[in-house]
């Protein structure tokens, strides 16, 4: 029998942890992942958690020692957020081209300056080439059980890619809700140990993490490119043994949800999701037909769900709470690329905000929907607007 | 410590002949590497005590226990000359490479 009980984001994301059972923990704390950290080292204090819990002195460190455990052939895991994140980054990049299948958390934030605690998407976006899965979730329920289906991903031998789950800073990682915590059994059932033929060992001695002439470099990336192509068919395989042993179904690489004869979509990513679902079903009881697609992985990109959708519908808005300086936000650009291939002509904006913890509110939503309802843009040729300005602009 | 030996490496045809990531066999050599060499450390064998100083010292590896002897490979000596400044009886001299 699962347990029902009520925690945070951060703290379904240790359980999560905690029964995937991982050889070795190397993290740093940094608002707002700190609680995910903290209960890990309660975990391993007290016994409910076999690892190795290791102390660092900060994020760099913490990439670098989880890949070394993982090198040896360990289940690792690491958590960050931000700043913390974005120190780590040629640790990144050494973990993904290294082909080590590291799971990570990442707590949305903000990135400074100005300095800000609060969430948004502009750490994790900004490193969507780093090489590493990214699936975003909207829930806490989904927070733990993706990062039970992450090991299992990125562990996967056509795979070998390290993964990121990211939650929404102080939205989904300090706001409590019911979880169902699965039982044990049924998660090594799911989840058997690792098994890797990429780590030191002294009965077959490897020379590992090597540096590459310009005659191989290529090779490797493309290697390395095909692999997360591998991602999508080996996520989509997991997601439905996920949905098999525990019986919740998260769809592929997106959820659609209500766009079938939508006039009009909003996309999203994390727990804006949530908010924009409650307006699809408002406005939907008012005649208007609006839509949602719920983007989960980033990397993997989901081109050709993307381009499914579009041919349903006449307009599309991106959410993005992030912004590329001096041209768009990055979810839109992935979702441009992806409609200009296929030659769409729907009507398509961008719509800026939520940046430093800004909510972003249903009524904005709804303003959004009845521009997209429209079939064109309130400005001409302004494709990219800050929606939720406190403040008046030249114009 | 045994002498590095060289390999044939056959270099991949097809992307799956890649190994999955920068790993490889240890001790793997396919190239003989001492082209950078401009004075080569040279052994008096009377001189001698085979204390075995330069062959703990050596950073390459490439000094060796040739029977009772010390032995040189010359195919992966860089002559930086750390044996000849460790041996405790001036028994190596790093000689001019002939251009």
């Amino acid at each position: 029998m699962e347990q029902n009980i009520f925690i945070s984001g951060d703290e379904a994301v240790a359980h999560g942890v905690r029964l995937s059972r991982p050889n070795v923990i190397a993290a740093y704390p940094i608002t707002p992942q700190t609680i995910t950290v903290e209960r890990l080292s309660d975990m391993v204090e007290n016994g409910d958690l076999k690892a190795e819990y290791m102390h660092v002195e900060s994020e760099h460190s913490a990439i670098c020692a989880t890949m070394g455990a993982s090198a040896v052939g360990a289940r690792t895991f690491t958590a960050s957020s931000s700043q913390g994140l974005l120190y780590m980054t040629e640790g990144l990049h050494y973990c993904s081209g290294g082909r080590y299948p590291v799971v990570m958390m990442n707590a949305n934030r903000s990135v400074a300056l100005p300095w800000s605690i609060y969430g948004d998407h502009r750490d994790s976006l900004s490193l969507l080439d780093c090489g590493w899965i990214q699936v975003y979730v909207e829930d806490a329920q989904e927070a733990l059980d993706m990062t039970i289906q992450a090991f299992k991903i990125a562990e996967h031998k056509d795979v070998l890619t390290p993964m990121m789950v990211n939650l929404d800073g102080f939205i989904l990682t300090h706001t409590y809700e019911m979880v169902s915590i699965p039982e044990q059994d049924k998660v090594d059932a799911f989840l058997p140990p690792f098994q890797t033929e990429n780590k030191m060992c002294f009965d077959n001695p490897k020379n590992m993490a090597f540096s590459s002439q310009p005659d191989d470099n290529t090779e490797f990336k493309y290697q390395q490119n095909e692999a997360m192509f591998n991602a999508v068919k080996v996520l989509k395989q997991t997601n439905k043994e996920f949905a098999q042993s525990f019986g919740r179904d998260y769809g592929d690489m997106v959820e659609e949800y209500r766009c079938d004869d939508a006039d009009a979509i909003l996309v999203t990513l994390g727990s804006v999701t949530g908010t924009v679902r409650v307006v699809v079903d408002k406005m939907r009881a008012e005649g208007k037909k609006v839509g949602l697609l719920k983007i989960r992985y980033m990397r993997p990109f989901p081109e050709k769900e993307i381009i499914a959708t579009a041919k349903k519908v006449k307009a599309i808005g991106v959410i993005d709470k992030d912004i590329s300086f001096g041209y768009e936000g990055t979810v839109f650009t992935n979702v441009n690329s992806a409609l200009a291939k296929a030659n769409s002509t729907v009507l398509k904006k961008n719509y800026i905000g939520g940046l430093g913890g800004r909510d972003i509110t249903k009524n904005e939503i709804e303003n959004m929907f009845n521009e997209l309802l429209t079939g064109k843009l309130k400005k001409d040729g302004e494709h990219v607007e800050f929606f939720n300005l406190k403040v008046a602009i030249d114009e | 410590m045994n002498k590095p030996q060289k390999k044939d490496f056959i270099k991949p045809k097809h992307i799956n002949d890649y190994p999955v990531g920068p790993q490889f066999e240890a001790g793997h050599l396919a190239d003989i590497n001492a082209g950078w060499r401009t004075v080569r450390p040279v052994v008096d064998h009377e001189a001698c005590i085979f204390c075995l100083r330069c062959y703990i010292v050596c950073p390459d590896g490439t000094i060796f226990k040739d029977g009772d002897k010390i032995g040189i490979d010359y195919d992966y000596c860089k002559g930086c000359g750390v044996c000849a400044h460790e041996c405790p009886k001036d028994a190596i001299s790093m000689i001019k490479e002939e251009l």
